[in-house]
Order: C-alpha cells, then sequence, then structure tokens
C-alpha cells in the first residue's frame, strides 16, 4: 500500500487543525481543531505500523491511547468551557485574557 | 584528780566483729538523694499544692529520719560499717573523683541527728512561717541545706566532703539572706559566706596536700596512711610535715563552718535568718560540720599530726571562754544563745584536740537537741512578742507556759544540770581534759560552765521572769510549734543517757554503760581514744558546782528587781561588759580589714581601672567606632549596596520587558508553540 497518500491526508488534516486552533474565537471550535490534530496523528501512527508490518500493533496501541486520552480531554474542556458560558454568557476566547502580566 | 579516774579505754574493745552490712546500707544512697529531688519538686510543684510545697519537705524529713534511724539501729546492733564508692570521672591521669556513701558509727549517727532535729525543725517551721515571704523557697532552701549536709557526712573522700561543705555554705547563704529586702539581712548572709570563703581555702589546700602526700581523696587511704606513717606525709615544711600543716589547715577549714576564734564572727550575725535556719545551722546542719570533719580525720589527729593539737587547743579553749563572756551583754535573745553555740562549739573543738572523739561528738549529739530546742522556743517567744530584744519581754512564764517550760528544760541540759543531756557530755569533755592532763584548759572550761549557767539565767530571768514590758498581748504558740519543742525537751532529757555511764562507788561501779563511745568508735580504723566508762565525781562535781554558782549567782542579780527592771537590764561589770560589748573588737578588726581593701587599696585599683585600663579600653574602642564609619560610608555604602541595588533595577526592568509577552490569550501560546515547533522543524531539517 502507498503511504504517501496517506501521509498528505494526515498533514491536510494536522494544518486544518493547526489553522483552526489559531484562527477560530470560539472556544468549542478550538477544542474541534485539537481533535484534528490528534486524528491526523493517529492516521500517521496506523500508516506507519501498516507499512513496517509490526508484529506487535504498536502503532494502534498508541492510537487507542490517544482517542482514550482525547476522550477524556474534551470532556474536561467541554465541562470548563460550559461553566464559563454560564458565567459570563460568552465562548470567545480573547474576552478571557485575565491572566495577562 | 588523775587519781579519781576509772578509765577503760575504747581501743580495747574494737575489733574484728565488724560486719559489712546489707540492703539497708546498700540502699543508704537515697537519703543523699531525695532532698535534692525534694527541693527541686518544691521549687516547681509547690506553689500548686495545698501547703505550699512544706509537705514535699515534711515528707521528704520524715523519709531521711526513719531511714536515718534504721540506720542508726542497725550500726548499733550490728557493728556495721559500710562504705561504697563510683568513680565518676578522672583528674588527670592518676586521680578519681569519686562519689559514694559511708555508713558507720559517725555517720549513721549523724544521719539520725540531721534526721531527727530536721524533720523536728520541718515541722515547725511550717507553722512559724506560714504567710511569710518566698514560702516555698524557704523550704526548697532548707531541703538543699538538709541535703548538702546529708552529702558532707555521708563523704568516702574529702572531694565529696568539699562539694557538700560549699552546698552547705550556698544554702545557708540563702537561706540567712531570707529576708533580703533589708540590707543587713542580705549583708549578714554575704559574711557568713565570705567568712567561710576564707576558711574554705584552708580546707582546700589541706585537701590538696593530705591527698598528694598519700596519692588517694579517700578517707581510709589517707589514715591508713596516717597511722603508718606514709613517706608523703612525712615531707618536711620548715619545722614541721606536710601531715601536721595539711591537718591544720584542715583544722582552719573547721574553724570557719564550725565558728572557731577568732572566725566565729558569722555565726551571731546569721540570727537575721528565720529561727527555723537558726535552729538548723546551730544544731544539725551547718556548724556541727567543722567537727564532724575533725571527727572523721580524728586519727590523722591522734598518730602524724598529733602536733596540730597543741594550736587546736588554744583555739577551742579561747572559743569557749571568750564568747561566752559575750554572750553575757547581748539583749538579743537570739544572739545569746548564737555565742552560746560558739562556746559549746569551743567545748566540742576543744574535746577532740585533746584526744576526746567520743567527748566531742557526744557533746556535738545532745548540744544538737537542746541547742534545737533552745532556738526553737525563742522562736515561739519572738513569734509570740513580734521582738527579738529581752528588753521587750519579760514575764512570758505566764503568757507562755509550754515555751517556758521547754526553753527550762533546754537551758538547764546546756547547763549541764544532772541527769539532763549536757550534764553527761560536759563531764566527758572535763574527763577528756583531766585525763590528758590538760589542767589549765579543764579550769578554763570549767569557768566556761560558770558562764554558761550565769548567761542562760539571766537570759532565762530576762525573758521569763518578771513583767511584760512589750507592746500587745504575747500568746502561746500554736500545737505545730510546741509539739516540736517537747519531743526536743524529751530528747534533751534522755539524750545524755545513750552515753551514761556506771556509777563509782567505792571502788565498784554500779550501773552498765550504755554504749556510745562503742557506737561512735564503729569505724574502720580503730578511734583510741580515751572515754571514761565510769563517772568521773570528781570532775562531775566541780562542773556542776560551777553550774550551780553560776545559775545562783545570775539569780541574785537577775531574778529580782522585778517591777521595774531597770537595773536587771542595765547589769554592767565596769571594765569587762564595754569590752564584751565590742565583741573585743574582732568585728571591727575583720571590718578594717575588709574596710582596708574597700578604702585605699579599692581606691588605687579604682584608679588603674579608670586612667589605664579604661583608657586603652576606650582607645580601642574609638578607633575601631572610626575605622567602621570609614568602611561603612566608603565600602558598604558605595560599593555593596550600590552592586546590591544595581542587580535589583536590573532584575525589575527585565521582568518588565518580559511581562509584555504574557498576554493571557491561549492562541497566541499556541501560535508561538507552533511557530518553535515549525522553527526546530526547519531548523533539523537544513542542520541534518
Amino acid at each position: 500500500m502507498p503511504i504517501v497518500p496517506v501521509l498528505i491526508l494526515a498533514a491536510f488534516l494536522f494544518s486544518m487543525g493547526i489553522y483552526g486552533l489559531l484562527a477560530r474565537r470560539n472556544a468549542v471550535m478550538v477544542l474541534l481543531a485539537v481533535e484534528l490534530m490528534l486524528n491526523a496523528v493517529n492516521i500517521n501512527l496506523v500508516a506507519f505500523e501498516a507499512m513496517w508490518l509490526d508484529s506487535m500493533a504498536s502503532g494502534q496501541i498508541f492510537s487507542i491511547f490517544i482517542i482514550t486520552v482525547a476522550a477524556a480531554e474534551v470532556g474536561i474542556g467541554l465541562a470548563i468551557v460550559l461553566m464559563i458560558f454560564r458565567n459570563s454568557h460568552s465562548a470567545n476566547l480573547d474576552d478571557f485574557a485575565t491572566m495577562k502580566g | 584528780m588523775n587519781s579519781l579516774l576509772f578509765a577503760l579505754t575504747a581501743e580495747a574493745e574494737h575489733g574484728s566483729e565488724i560486719t559489712a552490712g546489707g540492703p539497708l546500707q546498700e540502699w543508704a544512697w537515697l537519703i543523699l538523694v531525695a532532698p535534692f529531688v525534694a527541693s527541686v519538686a518544691i521549687i516547681f510543684r509547690g506553689k500548686t499544692m495545698k501547703h505550699q510545697g512544706a509537705e514535699i519537705a515534711v515528707a521528704m524529713m520524715s523519709f531521711v529520719f526513719g531511714y536515718g534511724l534504721l540506720l542508726w539501729i542497725d550500726t548499733i546492733r550490728n557493728k556495721v560499717v559500710y562504705e561504697h564508692s563510683v568513680a565518676i570521672g578522672n583528674l588527670g591521669d592518676s586521680w578519681v573523683l569519686e562519689w559514694g556513701w559511708v555508713v558507720d558509727g559517725l555517720s549513721s549517727m549523724m544521719y539520725f541527728v540531721v534526721g531527727s532535729v530536721g524533720l523536728l525543725v520541718f515541722i515547725y517551721a511550717v507553722s512559724y512561717m506560714k504567710g511569710e515571704i518566698r514560702y516555698t523557697f524557704f523550704f526548697s532552701s532548707l531541703s538543699l541545706f538538709v541535703g548538702a549536709m546529708l552529702v558532707l557526712v555521708a563523704a568516702p573522700n574529702l572531694a565529696q566532703l568539699i562539694v557538700g561543705w560549699e552546698l552547705v555554705g550556698l544554702a545557708s547563704y540563702l537561706l540567712i539572706s531570707h529576708y533580703w529586702e533589708k540590707k543587713e539581712n542580705s549583708s549578714a548572709g554575704m559574711k557568713a559566706f565570705l567568712v567561710n570563703k576564707v576558711a574554705d581555702v584552708g580546707l582546700l589546700i589541706g585537701t590538696f596536700m593530705l591527698a598528694v602526700g598519700v596519692g588517694s581523696l579517700r578517707f581510709s587511704d589517707i589514715l591508713h596512711g596516717a597511722q603508718e606513717h606514709a613517706e608523703g606525709l612525712l615531707v618536711p615544711i620548715g619545722n614541721s610535715n606536710v601531715a601536721v600543716v595539711g591537718a591544720l589547715l584542715l583544722f582552719f577549714g573547721a574553724m570557719g563552718k564550725s565558728a572557731q576564734f577568732p572566725l566565729h564572727i558569722w555565726l551571731p550575725d546569721a540570727m537575721a535568718g528565720p529561727t527555723p535556719v537558726s535552729a538548723l545551722m546551730h544544731a544539725a546542719t551547718m556548724v556541727t560540720a567543722g567537727i564532724y570533719l575533725m571527727a572523721r580525720m580524728f586519727p590523722l589527729y591522734q598518730t602524724i599530726a598529733v602536733d596540730a593539737r597543741s594550736i587546736m587547743l588554744w583555739v577551742g579553749v579561747l572559743t569557749l571562754f571568750l564568747t561566752g563572756l559575750i554572750a553575757l551583754v547581748q539583749t538579743d535573745l537570739k544572739k545569746v544563745l548564737a555565742y552560746s553555740t560558739v562556746s559549746q562549739l569551743g567545748y566540742m573543738m576543744t574535746a577532740v584536740a585533746a584526744g576526746g572523739y567520743t567527748a566531742g561528738v557526744f557533746h556535738l549529739f545532745t548540744h544538737a537537741f537542746f541547742k534545737a530546742l533552745l532556738f526553737l522556743a525563742a522562736g515561739s517567744v519572738i513569734h509570740g512578742v513580734h521582738s527579738n530584744e529581752m528588753t521587750d519581754m519579760g514575764g512570758l512564764r505566764k503568757y507562755m507556759p509550754r515555751t517556758y517550760a521547754t526553753f527550762m528544760i533546754g537551758s538547764l541540759a546546756l547547763v549541764g544540770i544532772f541527769p539532763l543531756a549536757g550534764f553527761w557530755s560536759k563531764d566527758e569533755i572535763l574527763g577528756t581534759l583531766g585525763h590528758g592532763g590538760y589542767t589549765m584548759f579543764l579550769w578554763v572550761a570549767i569557768a566556761g560552765a560558770f558562764v554558761t549557767a550565769f548567761y542562760m539565767t539571766r537570759a532565762v530571768a530576762l525573758t521569763f521572769f518578771g513583767k511584760y514590758k512589750g507592746h500587745g498581748h504575747p500568746h502561746e504558740s500554736d500545737n505545730m510549734m510546741t509539739v516540736p519543742l517537747m519531743v526536743l525537751a524529751g530528747f534533751s532529757i534522755v539524750a545524755g543517757l545513750t552515753n551514761m555511764p556506771g556509777f563509782l562507788i567505792g571502788d565498784r561501779v554500779v550501773g552498765r554503760y550504755t554504749g556510745f563511745s562503742r557506737w561512735l568508735g564503729t569505724r574502720a580504723l580503730a578511734m583510741g581514744d580515751h572515754h571514761p566508762e565510769a563517772l568521773e565525781w570528781s570532775l562531775a562535781i566541780y562542773g556542776a558546782i560551777a553550774g550551780v554558782l553560776g545559775i545562783v549567782l545570775g539569780w541574785m542579780i537577775f531574778g529580782k528587781d522585778k517591777e521595774t527592771q531597770e537595773t536587771r537590764d542595765s547589769f554592767s561589770i565596769p571594765g569587762l561588759y564595754p569590752v564584751l560589748t565590742v565583741k573585743y573588737y574582732f568585728d571591727d578588726v575583720a571590718l578594717g580589714i575588709v574596710g582596708f581593701i574597700k578604702g585605699p587599696l579599692a581606691n588605687a585599683v579604682d584608679w588603674v581601672n579608670t586612667w589605664v585600663i579604661d583608657r586603652i579600653v576606650n582607645t580601642v574602642g574609638f578607633g575601631t567606632k572610626a575605622f567602621g564609619k570609614i568602611v561603612y560610608d566608603n565600602f558598604d555604602q558605595k560599593g555593596i549596596d550600590l552592586a546590591i541595588n544595581a542587580t535589583a533595577v536590573g532584575s525589575g526592568a527585565a521582568g518588565g520587558m518580559l511581562r509584555k509577552l504574557q498576554t493571557g490569550k491561549i492562541q497566541q501560546y499556541a501560535g508561538a508553540l507552533v511557530a518553535g515547533a515549525v522553527a526546530l522543524v526547519i531548523g533539523f531539517s537544513i542542520f541534518n
């Protein structure tokens, strides 16, 4: 199986993620962008595992770990966003620059 | 007179039947430790207790008394000589410092005297001191006093004896100046301490000489060395040798503690302390220390240092006679008793110096009871009258019947009226002097008995007879005070019977000797003193006649004139009394010496101090200060401070710039992160 198209897909997804991370103002959208980046990494891991024919399937195992951690992260992230929204009726990240030095 | 002597010496019966003692003696250290534990416990716990700590002190004294009594009985019955030493450290390479306790005839008798007199005085003090200032501390010091004396008495070596000796001095200082708010009271404490310190120098040097002479600090080694004429003790010093000079120096130490002429000047002033302290000090715990030391070292004075005895004899005899005379003119009741004590201590010292180990210690034993009794009774009078002066008293016989009765018993015992305690002990002393052939000293001692009777009659007459002249209404003291008096009166009556000889009637001895000499002789070494086992009628009669004469003469002068009392209060013998009133100028001589030290010498030292030492110190001080200022202005302010300030300012500025990076906008941080990652990737791509 050729690996290059898969890596191109992963790079594309990762770039979309970075764009979303930096350009979006809505906190929910930023979280979604982080998910995109994680999944791009997952694709890479699985692709390289397939290429090396790794008998221990370490790429897949890593992916499963990342998916688990991502689920936990999104759970906590959305909960934080929800609390912020309840308190200030806004999900705009620029409104929360309270840690400014 | 010697032809009438019927004497058996104690030497013959000393020998192999001595036993080594058992658990009772092994645990005897408890009575040395208990007073110190009590003293500390009273300070820390006393204030919170119902009787402010007095109960701890009385409980401790009860224990000491009980244990001391057991030890004495055991020593008498089983002839126990027990000695135990624990090494607690080294002095240099060859000297071991030891701590221990001795239970033999001499020390167990002292345990009993300290315990019994101490217990009664403590009980008395609970009531006498009620409401007085520093009540708790008083009992703590009193416990320390007893503990110090017990350490001294129990000492198996000279080092421990010196420790106890100094602790006694410290405790007496605390107690004499108990009411230190008044200047003369604290001065009295100071005087006692300093006079004792002068004598202590003698004790210390004497100890060094003897200890170096035989190579050991232990009494047993020193006394063995003395008996076997150890070489180290025979090293000549001038016309004499180490043993004699060392023995005399020890005696000088004893002169201080036991108030021998002319170092007696502290004892009358020590009356500034509360009366229970005077009683304890004069009977059991302080002035007996010197006599005890002489008795403990007695074999030394019997053998190798026999030359020292003539000086001791002179000092003792001068003490007993001259200080007895001073008692005639004192108007303070306690001071009469104080000079009387000094005089009786002279008797003891005379007896020991004349070779009468039993006689001296026996007088110590009986004197402890009747002098404690007299002091406590005097305290009871003072408590009722609120004055020490006999001119404020008079006629107290009716107001204070118990005190009167017990004071009378004590006085008669002191005067030496048959069959009270003083009769037997004074007879023993006279017998010793007679046996030794000291005829002149014997007559002085008999004259001293007359003087004793005379001043005691005066004291009794002025205090208890005639008409009351003081203010307010005198009252009898409570049972807490009178019961100890009565117990002591009982002791004063029977104490002499412990040494009751048989009666020589014709050429037959009637009655059996009670054995005090044998009890006292229960020691590791034979004492070898003379001890008459039958009453020496001739000397006893001389002593008794002198006593009765003194009483009769005293009563003729002081017993009459009951109404105005002017003649009796102002009775004087021209030529003699003025000299006595100024105490032979001895206090003034001492004050003169002190005055010289305080006056010209102190001024000279002050001048050197101000103009030489202070100058040097000041110059150094000012120089250092100026140098410091230069360093401060130039180096500290302009150098170090500048560097530190620059660091601080620099840090502040850097922080001010850096804080702009912290915008609080999370996407800017993420952007920086991405930019960093991209830069790393590019960097690796180029340089790899």
